[in-house]
């Protein structure tokens, strides 16, 4: 029972998702489902901000390696919540944006958020540039065509590149770094981008078909 | 704790603080300048310290780190429950909260169909206990169902039949580059990026690109003879794929470090101007 209701609401939802597709009057089906799917997403959310408590409550209590830091997750996560859920030192009524400028959850996002999340990606470019630096060799024919095309298109978007190039002719503007990576982005990489798309669309539409259809079941866990 | 960490620790919390009374002393002219001051140390601060994990993972990075998973979940959580619980579902299941939101009360008899998802996001939360953890596969089973169903159409109209008949282009030109004979193609054989044989060329890379690339990508057959050659040519194409994407995030990353950088010298320092 707890295994056939769940791959019974999943058959009807994805059946009836598919066929409202066809069929005029259920076409505000989708978007009925996708407003049922937010609403379900955003308890998932809180699902997530309950269980990083427990996590983080649980490291506390039982003394775990580096637990000091649970309570700076801890800290942060309800300055977070309480200054977004009750909009303080929001300048607007109730009915303003959370984000207002002025709020306590605007400046926790900008000098907190922002500049945390723009540096842990920035941080990735040190990580690629070594990876690249050990892993990029020209050892045969296709690994040398990934790396120039790497080169060109970083080449491409820098003042070095169109300085190192600006002499060639009109006639022959093809050939400036710069157009060269404007021309691989748009013809040989759209080609492969689009041999990929293919495939994933084939690949999303085959699974799709196994999750409604009740094979694929991964998704129920165990039979508890 | 060593002693070492001590004096790094308090070297640290004495650089902040007088980062934060010497911006609060320049900006003291302005509205909010201390708490101002306060909000450019600490955006620093946390710059530095996620910065510091390149010489190793230390204290200040985890300390950074924490506080980045935390606020972000809270973030993340605000921002959906004012979005979607306060701007979706209450004009829908009650006049009093509506007007209590001050959002438009939005009146119909299907209204009622609102509490499913309500009751499907109180099951999620029971997998939060042990005992009623089963709950939560309902709300989940209608989660996959949805994303199977909307998907299963999104994907066959965006990721199918629309990139397949993007696909098939005039392979002798179009507009602008409508071939207008061999005569004028001859006249006009030069290598301007916008020119015609740019866009000709183009188009048949285009067009033989991904018919090789999703060879490639077909296993039921042996990649040999033509069809191997075709699967070659497959690869090359998604060599030069992989190295354009590649170079394309490394620039993203670099406009980031680039934008952190002008922070840490402009706003912060105040070096550069």
């Amino acid at each position: 029972m707890r295994q056939q209701i769940p791959l019974l609401i999943t058959f009807i939802v994805g059946t009836l998702l598919i066929v409202s597709v066809f069929i005029p009057p259920f076409g505000d089906l989708e978007t009925t489902f996708n407003i049922w799917f937010d609403i379900i997403a955003v308890f998932a959310f809180f699902l997530g901000g309950g269980n990083l408590l427990r996590v983080h409550i649980n490291k506390l209590r039982k003394r775990k390696r580096d637990w000091g830091f649970s309570i700076v997750t801890i800290l942060g996560f309800s300055v977070m919540l309480i200054a977004g859920l009750f909009k303080i030192g929001n300048p607007g009524d109730i009915a303003s944006a959370v984000d207002a400028p002025g709020s306590l959850f605007y400046d926790i996002f900008n000098s907190v958020q922002y500049p945390l999340s723009a540096t842990m990606y920035s941080l990735l470019a040190f990580f690629v540039a070594s990876a690249s630096y050990r892993a990029f060799r020209a050892k045969n024919r296709e690994a040398t065509l990934l790396l120039i095309a790497a080169f060109i298109i970083l080449l491409g978007r820098t003042p070095f590149g169109v300085m190192l190039t600006g002499w060639i002719p009109d006639s022959t503007s093809l050939l400036q770094i710069p157009n060269l990576a404007i021309w691989i982005m748009n013809s040989p990489n759209l080609a492969g981008q689009r041999a990929i798309m293919i495939g994933i669309g084939l690949g999303v539409i085959s699974m799709s078909l196994r999750l409604i259809l009740g094979i694929e079941r991964s998704y129920l866990g165990g039979d508890k | 704790m060593r002693r070492t960490t001590y004096i790094v620790v308090a070297g640290v919390v004495l650089l902040f603080g007088l980062s934060w009374v010497l911006h609060a002393v320049s900006m003291s002219g302005e509205a909010d300048g201390i708490e101002r001051a306060f909000m450019i140390t600490m955006a620093a601060f946390l710059t530095l310290a996620i910065y510091s994990f390149l010489y190793k993972d230390n204290p200040f990075y985890k300390f950074a780190e924490h506080l980045y998973v935390g606020v972000s979940a809270a973030y993340w959580m605000c921002q959906a429950f004012w979005s979607t619980i306060v701007g979706n579902l209450f004009p829908r299941l009650s006049e009093g909260l509506s007007s209590y939101f001050q959002q438009p009360y939005q009146a119909s008899g299907w209204n009622i169909t609102y509490w499913i998802p309500v009751i499907l996001g109180i099951m999620l939360l029971m997998r939060l206990t042990e005992k009623y953890g089963w709950m939560s596969r309902w709300p989940l089973a209608m989660i996959v169902g949805t994303t199977a169903g909307l998907n299963f159409v999104r994907y066959l109209r965006s990721d199918f039949v629309v990139q397949v008949s993007s696909t098939f282009m005039p392979l002798l030109g179009e507009d602008p580059h409508r071939w207008q004979g061999f005569g004028a193609f001859i006249s006009n054989l030069d290598l301007s990026a916008t020119g015609q044989l740019a866009a000709i060329v183009s188009n048949w890379v285009i067009f033989i690109g991904v018919i090789c690339g999703i060879i490639y990508f077909y296993f039921s057959k042996e990649h040999s003879g033509a069809f191997g050659r075709a699967s070659r040519l497959g690869i090359w194409i998604l060599m030069i794929t992989f190295g354009a994407s590649f170079g394309y995030t490394v620039m993203g990353r670099i406009s980031l470090l680039v934008g952190r950088i002008t922070f840490l010298f402009k706003d912060w320092l105040q070096i550069i101007s």
